[in-house]
């Protein structure tokens, strides 16, 4: 602890980071004034959640990884039975049962296992050397897909999708070899088909709405056509702040949580995008970075596959707003309304902080 | 040892990989972020001009502003016709958490049928949930207090108040002034739609019908700015509608009231007219109904009986009605014998009481069994001989004698300026051939008979008060106008007269409408005038011919015996007249359905209409609202 004191930080915070966390949050509250129409009760909630957040990501911050790595197991037990505890008695919200009542507050497994579950991942294949053998891909692949299957069963095809890949992250920084990798993106194209039998009436309606929008403007393909008309008549500068007409007169659904980046695009155009996007460009640059340099396996799978699930975040909710993508319940990282997520990411934040800054005390 | 070196190796090697991995990884990030950022471009550069008119649709919405139907007024300024507030109760259905349980309490406080919940469900389930769904349509003062009372207990429940269209005068003089109703599916595909877009009803009969284009106006617009639900927000831009013109109709609506009263209790129509200038005084058809019931749309069973009512109050006869003119077209008759040279103002014919033709052994019968005895055109039309008649037009031939009375208006439309008028029927070989049935032949029995407006002869009370007003006027036609004035914009100094078509009907002689007129005043001023008794202590001088069309046929050797006859085989009675002789003033038709004899039945009617009109009433001007 001592040489914790006369090594320049004095709180395990990334600096770096930081500003690139700090500046997304305010422009996320200048887009969410607009997009919640001047709402303030709005803003001071998000500042309060902003808040814990960042009291979450310093707490975690100080924490050593290899502490976290010792407790990844318990977690992991305790994240699968609260998600098995939400299927049986969980809150059902706008047709899926997503939420734990305890009383003071509700809590969301799934959004603790988007952190858990790489932890188990790297604790996992880290325990031998890499690259991982066959059966411990396997073995890997198991723990991801149990939680996973568990959060698609709620149904959250968003956060599935986002834990399943976080765990990936970290067999594909492991070393996965390249015949497994294709072999399974090649499988699980085959296996594309058999997924639709599976799935439920509305998810299979957001593909097709997907593939064809125009085909039902005023039912599921209402968001994506409105989204994108919203993008499109920002054009280069955008309408300015608080001039989106699609957005203020009501024509935006969800327009302060998961399609907040269609009033972005419309009020700052895309020169405000691309300055959006440099931002999480350079928190992606920043999190692979610290990942390089961090000094265990273990602190550079967690930290690098925590950095590639934050992208993930960004591509399917930039993906699905601007059409790309089918339309999947994720929010815009550090700039959609929205609260438990927002800890979440924040938590994260705080992990990846703890690699770099611990990273001295992190060799053997 | 061994598996220390292997380690270290490893380590190695992992660093290794995790580099490639983790370089590959900024660099599918880096695709990722231009795949995306080349989407913007293409969202917001390439199509950008394309999204921006869907953006301006999406909140500009254009919201019609209905306008002001125009008046309807008669000739001396009675409003026939407005536009009256009414309230109505409208829920909005999104608002609505327990649509029965609200519809049970609103009941508690509003009277809502049964009816009135039945259509309610089934306008909901054609609007979308944020568009209000009228449930009672014309609340009453008392009823609107008490919900504004209650109106905290009713989320989505609102009351709002539209311009209908209102009749004071309910149901007099409806067959002439129309009424409207809601546009059905089929007036949807003839009308201008964005002219239509703000208005709900439309002019379905009579002036109201005619006269719908210049009724309705212009519907202006107001360009909102709209939330999703449809809302404004508010209004950008906005162009007033243009109230639609005044009428002012040649209508007397006293005189029409006065009209229908003395046939009350008949099916009848009466027709007045002005010769002078077409206007139409008076337009009867009884039985009548209230306009009011149609304008809200009428309730089934209300519809339903009117509709199948014996009496066919939604008839029109004095413009659709097409009944046999009978004696009533002798005087036309008359000078068409006198214009084709067959018949001069001397000639005589001997009437014995029937007349068949050469060879033949079919009577045709006299109205007066004994016989006429000597018979011109004069006597003839005074006493309505059928035998004189009935010689004459055997001697003109259907072709001339159809000719010359389509020159009158018989047989085709006149022209009148109300919706729905049928063309009545003159019988010629040419139109018997047109016809699918087997025998196409045209025979001499049928000229005979055509001759005294029986047989195929098919004529309206309007065609035969407009020959009546041309007969008078010594062959001036004026096309029959209801509506004398149209008001611009309501502004009093712009009136525009209706223009009428009119054409001179010239004889070869004019002497020949004097034999005509004369033969009609003898009618009811002559000593033997089968209208005699209206004539007597005249204080003016008349024309007249009544007329009896025959409802069944009678056969050869049996008699006709009123009494003997259901009141509906009875035969009709018809009458027409013009007065005063020397400078008609009103020319008029009147028929009552199987009212037996015109002169018993018909002409002592058009007698009281005539003295209500010249005799109580002042020289006719037509006065606006706000005339000294």
């Amino acid at each position: 602890m001592q040489t914790n004191w006369t090594s320049n930080h004095f709180f395990h915070l990334d600096k770096l980071l930081l500003l690139g966390i700090l500046s997304l949050s305010v422009i996320g509250l200048v887009v969410l004034y607009s997009a919640g129409n001047q709402d303030w009760d709005l803003i001071i909630r998000q500042i309060i959640r902003l808040l814990m957040g960042f009291v979450v990501m310093f707490v975690l911050a100080q924490i050593r990884p290899q502490q976290v790595m010792a407790w990844t197991p318990w977690l992991y037990l305790v994240g699968l039975l609260l998600l098995i505890l939400v299927l049986i008695i969980g809150e059902i919200s706008k047709g899926s049962q997503r939420w734990l009542n305890l009383g003071l507050f509700r809590f969301q497994p799934s959004e603790m296992m988007k952190l858990v579950v790489p932890m188990m991942v790297t604790r996992y294949v880290t325990g031998k050397s890499l690259p991982p053998s066959y059966g411990r891909v396997i073995i890997a692949i198991l723990i991801t897909i149990i939680p996973v299957a568990l959060v698609i069963k709620q149904p959250d095809l968003g956060t599935a999708l986002l834990i399943g890949s976080s765990g990936m992250f970290v067999l594909f920084l492991a070393g996965l070899s390249w015949q497994l990798i294709f072999g399974v993106l090649a499988l699980s194209s085959l296996c594309a088909p058999v997924m639709w039998f599976f799935m439920h009436d509305y998810q299979r309606q957001r593909i097709i709405t997907f593939l064809n929008p125009e085909q039902d403007p005023l039912g599921t393909g209402y968001h994506i056509i409105q989204s994108e008309i919203a993008i499109g008549s920002g054009g280069l500068y955008g309408k300015g702040w608080l001039n989106g007409t699609q957005s203020h007169l009501e024509f935006l659904p969800e327009r302060h949580t998961d399609f907040i980046f269609a009033v972005y695009s419309e009020e700052l155009g895309l020169l405000g995008i691309l300055l959006l996007l440099g931002i999480y460009l350079f928190i992606i640059s920043r999190g692979l970075y610290i990942a390089m340099q961090a000094q265990s396996t273990a602190a550079r799978l967690l930290a690098g596959s925590l950095t590639l699930a934050f992208f993930v975040y960004i591509v399917i909710n930039m993906g699905m707003v601007t059409g790309l993508l089918p339309v999947v319940g994720l929010p815009l990282p550090l700039i959609s309304y929205g609260g438990t997520s927002l800890v979440t990411l924040m938590a994260g934040f705080g992990l990846i902080m703890a690699v770099h800054t611990h990273r001295r005390f992190l060799s053997g | 040892m061994l598996s220390t070196r292997f380690i270290l190796k490893d380590s190695i090697n992992e660093n290794q990989i995790f580099y490639h991995r983790v370089i590959i990884a900024w660099i599918a990030v880096i695709v990722a972020i231009l795949l995306i950022i080349g989407r913007l471009i293409f969202l917001q550069v390439v199509a950008h001009e394309r999204y921006t008119t869907l953006s301006e649709n999406n909140r500009l919405k254009i919201r019609p502003l209905p306008p002001n139907r125009g008046l309807i007024y008669d000739r001396n300024g009675v409003l026939l016709a407005n536009n009256r507030v009414s309230y109505s109760l409208e829920i909005i259905p999104e608002q609505i958490k327990d649509m029965d349980k609200t519809l049970n309490e609103l009941s508690q406080i509003i009277a809502i049928n049964e009816t009135d919940i039945a259509q309610f469900k089934k306008r909901l389930q054609q609007t979308r949930s944020f568009i209000p769904v009228p449930l009672r349509y014309r609340l009453t003062e008392e009823e609107k207090d008490r919900f504004s009372v209650q109106n905290y207990r009713f989320n989505g429940v609102q009351i709002s108040s539209n311009l209908n269209r209102y009749y004071p005068l309910g149901p007099i003089g409806v067959h002439m002034i129309g009424y409207v109703g809601r546009i059905n599916e089929h007036e949807l595909e003839i009308i201008d739609q964005s002219n239509y877009m703000g208005s709900d009803y439309i002019g379905k009969t009579g002036v109201e019908g005619y006269y719908e284009k210049e009724l309705h106006g212009k519907t202006g617009f107001q360009h909102v700015e709209t939330n999703v639900q449809g809302r404004t927000v508010r209004i950008l831009e906005s162009m007033p509608s243009v109230p639609g013109k005044n009428l002012y109709l040649n209508i007397d609506i006293d005189l029409q009231q006065y009209a229908e009263s003395l046939v009350a209790q008949h099916r009848a129509a009466i027709v007045a007219i002005e010769p002078n200038s077409g206007g139409v005084l008076a337009l009867v058809s009884m039985p009548y109904y209230d306009p009011n019931l149609f304008v809200d749309g009428i309730d089934v069973k209300t519809y339903r009986e009117l509709r199948d009512s014996p009496d066919r109050p939604l008839f029109n006869r004095a413009i659709r009605g097409q009944y046999p003119p009978g004696s009533t077209i002798k005087p036309f008759t008359g000078l068409a014998g006198l214009e084709y040279g067959v018949r001069t103002e001397r000639s005589r014919t001997w009437c014995r009481g029937w007349y068949s033709l050469k060879g033949q052994s079919h009577r045709y019968r006299d109205w007066k069994k004994s016989g006429h005895g000597s018979m011109n055109l004069h006597s003839a039309i005074e006493q309505s001989c059928d035998v004189y008649f009935y010689d004459l037009a055997y001697d003109l031939g259907i072709d001339r004698l159809y000719s010359f009375l389509t020159r009158f208006s018989f047989g085709k439309k006149t022209g009148i300026d109300i919706s729905g008028e049928l063309s009545g029927l003159i019988p010629s070989p040419e139109w018997k051939q047109k016809l699918l049935v087997l025998d196409k032949q045209w025979y001499a029995g049928e000229t005979i008979i055509a001759g005294i407006g029986q047989g195929y002869m098919l004529t309206t009370p309007l065609q035969l008060a407009v020959a009546t007003a041309t007969l008078s006027a010594r062959g001036q036609f004026k096309q029959p106008r209801v509506v004398f004035a149209m008001e611009e914009e309501e502004s009093f100094n712009e009136i525009s007269l209706v223009p009428t078509h009119q054409e001179t009907l010239s004889l070869k002689q004019e002497s020949y409408w004097d034999a005509a007129i004369g033969g009609m005043k003898a009618v009811v001023h002559g000593s033997r005038g089968t209208a005699g008794k209206i004539g007597l202590h005249s204080p003016y001088y008349l024309a007249g011919k009544t007329g009896t069309a025959q409802v069944i046929t009678i056969k050869q050797n049996e008699r006709y015996n009123a009494k003997r006859i259901a009141k509906k085989f009875q035969d009709h009675a018809l009458f027409v007249a013009f007065a005063p002789l020397d400078e008609p003033r009103i020319a008029l038709a009147i028929i009552v359905e199987n009212g037996g004899g015109g002169s018993k039945t018909a002409a002592p009617i058009a007698k009281q209409v005539m003295d209500y009109y010249l005799l109580r009433k002042p020289s006719l001007q037509v006065a606006t609202k706000n005339s000294p």
